[in-house]
């Protein structure tokens, strides 16, 4: 195995185990300042335990949850940096290790046969996102994804007439629908244009941003404030025991659309909302940009 | 809101104490079930056969953990609930059979499984979705598991558990649902902030 190959490996099974264990730090305070802010009794309850159970996961090294996800990749991959086409090899191989060491729960099933691989991989699986940017280093994002918020992720081809008010009330009714399903208080990410695989896809690369960063394009930040509260006067709360805090914030993004389509889609991610980002240098060095590594 | 702290087996006078929105901490017996040996524990009573396990009074627990053997004894590594709604077309069967007293899960249940609750004295308790650790911890010691041939995530998993919680009661025996209740208030919320944005219907 060349070195690249192995320092991507070696990182990946590192962010594996960072995302699973650990969530990120904007996260955490989300879910603090919803404790405390929370008004339903039923909410703070399932709140607390949310806390509790993430000191107890970052004290005892287990994962977070049982459902460690889906496991998909974001690279940004410098245009110079040698030996590309073996990255996705050692993502995979890093995946399976991932899943023996740490451990995670064997999520990658054939949908003809039913059988689980055992070892989270599979045609497709994991996934791989490829952005080339310039320049020779590596920027590898993980995102285990639980199966329970991706069940109500959603796309809908709007009515390009209604316009944004059309957009407004499709990310409302997605989160009515979801109710209780997707382990609130959640993150959504929404997207609109390019086209039904293009909005989801950006839709779920929303849901990477940290919280309480605003949207760096002022109308799509006006927007993300006007959806997150009005998404929470809905009530659904904590697990969906009722409270204000059904979400934690709105990420938007768009593409252009058709003239006669407007696409739109809804990512949810759960509270538990793990992620984790490494750059690897030219070098050989490894900076972990989203947790503290000692 | 009151706290309850119960030991499996629960008796039905117990169990009829409980209101939504009590909390509720068990000690004892809980098994994992999830679709597949709710399916098979259905058809096994079908078919006169009895189950690897009498239920009667225990907790059933919608979860597929990860489990790992440290030399031959099974441990419990993470063990959050999963989404009860897949469990709904089963558990009032399951209810009827087994008498189970608690059902442990997340994201709620619809009708038939409230009516079951109701009839033959059960609740249903909301575990935090995804407090893999905090259930671990409840979780002394893995007594068995049975039908593992589903796999991991489907096996019937027994734990022996110490005041595993916390459960919000969601639904309870007589008749109150509260994912129900939430619906019915989004609904109306709804209406409302459609007005507010300026959104007709």
């Amino acid at each position: 195995m060349n070195s690249i190959e192995k320092t991507v490996e070696d990182t990946a099974i590192n962010l594996l185990r960072l995302a699973v264990i650990q969530l990120p730090e904007d996260v955490k305070k989300a879910l603090q300042h919803a404790y405390e802010t929370e008004t339903s009794e039923a909410g703070k309850t399932q709140l607390k335990a949310i806390l509790d159970n993430i000191k107890l996961a970052e004290q005892t090294g287990t994962p977070v949850c049982q459902d460690t996800g889906t496991i998909i990749y974001y690279v940004k991959a410098g245009a110079q940096t040698p030996n590309l086409d073996k990255i996705e090899n050692a993502l995979t191989n890093a995946t399976r290790k991932a899943t023996q060491q740490i451990p995670l729960r064997p999520n990658a099933v054939d949908p003809i046969v039913g059988k689980n691989t055992g070892d989270n991989t599979g045609p497709h699986i994991p996934y791989v996102h490829w952005e080339i940017t310039p320049g020779n280093e590596l920027e590898i994002t993980v995102l285990t994804k639980g199966g329970g918020s991706e069940n109500v992720c959603t796309v809908g081809m709007l009515v390009p007439g209604e316009g944004m008010n059309g957009l407004k009330k499709f990310v409302i009714d997605t989160v009515v629908k979801a109710g209780s399903q997707p382990c609130p208080p959640n993150i959504l990410g929404v997207a609109m244009g390019g086209g039904a695989d293009i909005a989801m896809k950006l839709a779920k690369k929303a849901l990477l941003r940290p919280l309480g960063q605003p949207n760096p394009n002022p109308e799509l930040a006006k927007l993300e404030k006007e959806l997150l509260e009005a998404v929470n006067q809905l009530g659904i709360g904590p697990m969906g025991l009722g409270g204000k805090w059904t979400i934690l914030g709105v990420h938007v993004d768009y593409a252009a659309r058709h003239p006669a389509s407007f696409p739109a889609a809804v990512a949810f991610n759960c509270w538990a909302a793990r992620r984790a980002t490494a750059r690897i240098r030219a070098d050989g060095s490894v900076e972990y940009l989203t947790h503290k590594v000692r | 809101m009151a706290t309850y702290k119960f030991k499996t087996p629960i008796s039905e006078e117990d169990i009829r104490k409980l209101k939504t929105n009590d909390v509720l901490y068990i000690t004892g017996t809980i098994v994992t079930a999830r679709d597949q040996a709710h399916r098979r524990a259905l058809e096994w009573a079908k078919d006169g056969k009895k189950l690897p396990i009498d239920l009667k009074g225990l907790a059933v627990f919608h979860c597929g953990p990860i489990v790992k053997k440290e030399g031959d004894k099974w441990v419990a590594v993470a063990a959050g609930p999963t989404t009860s709604t897949r469990m709904d077309i089963f558990e009032d069967e399951f209810i009827k059979n087994f008498g189970v007293r608690v059902v442990i899960g997340k994201g709620g249940m619809g009708k038939r499984t409230t009516e079951a609750m109701k009839k033959y004295g059960a609740v249903y308790g909301a575990f935090t979705g995804g407090a893999a650790a905090l259930a671990a911890k409840a979780i002394k010691n893995v007594r068995a598991v049975e039908w593992y041939d589903l796999g991991m995530p489907e096996a019937l998993w027994i734990f022996e558990v110490e005041e595993f919680g916390p459960l919000s009661v969601a639904i309870d025996s007589h008749g109150n649902n509260i994912f129900d209740q939430v619906a019915k208030t989004a609904e109306e919320n709804r209406a409302k902030i459609y007005a507010k944005l300026g959104i007709g219907k």
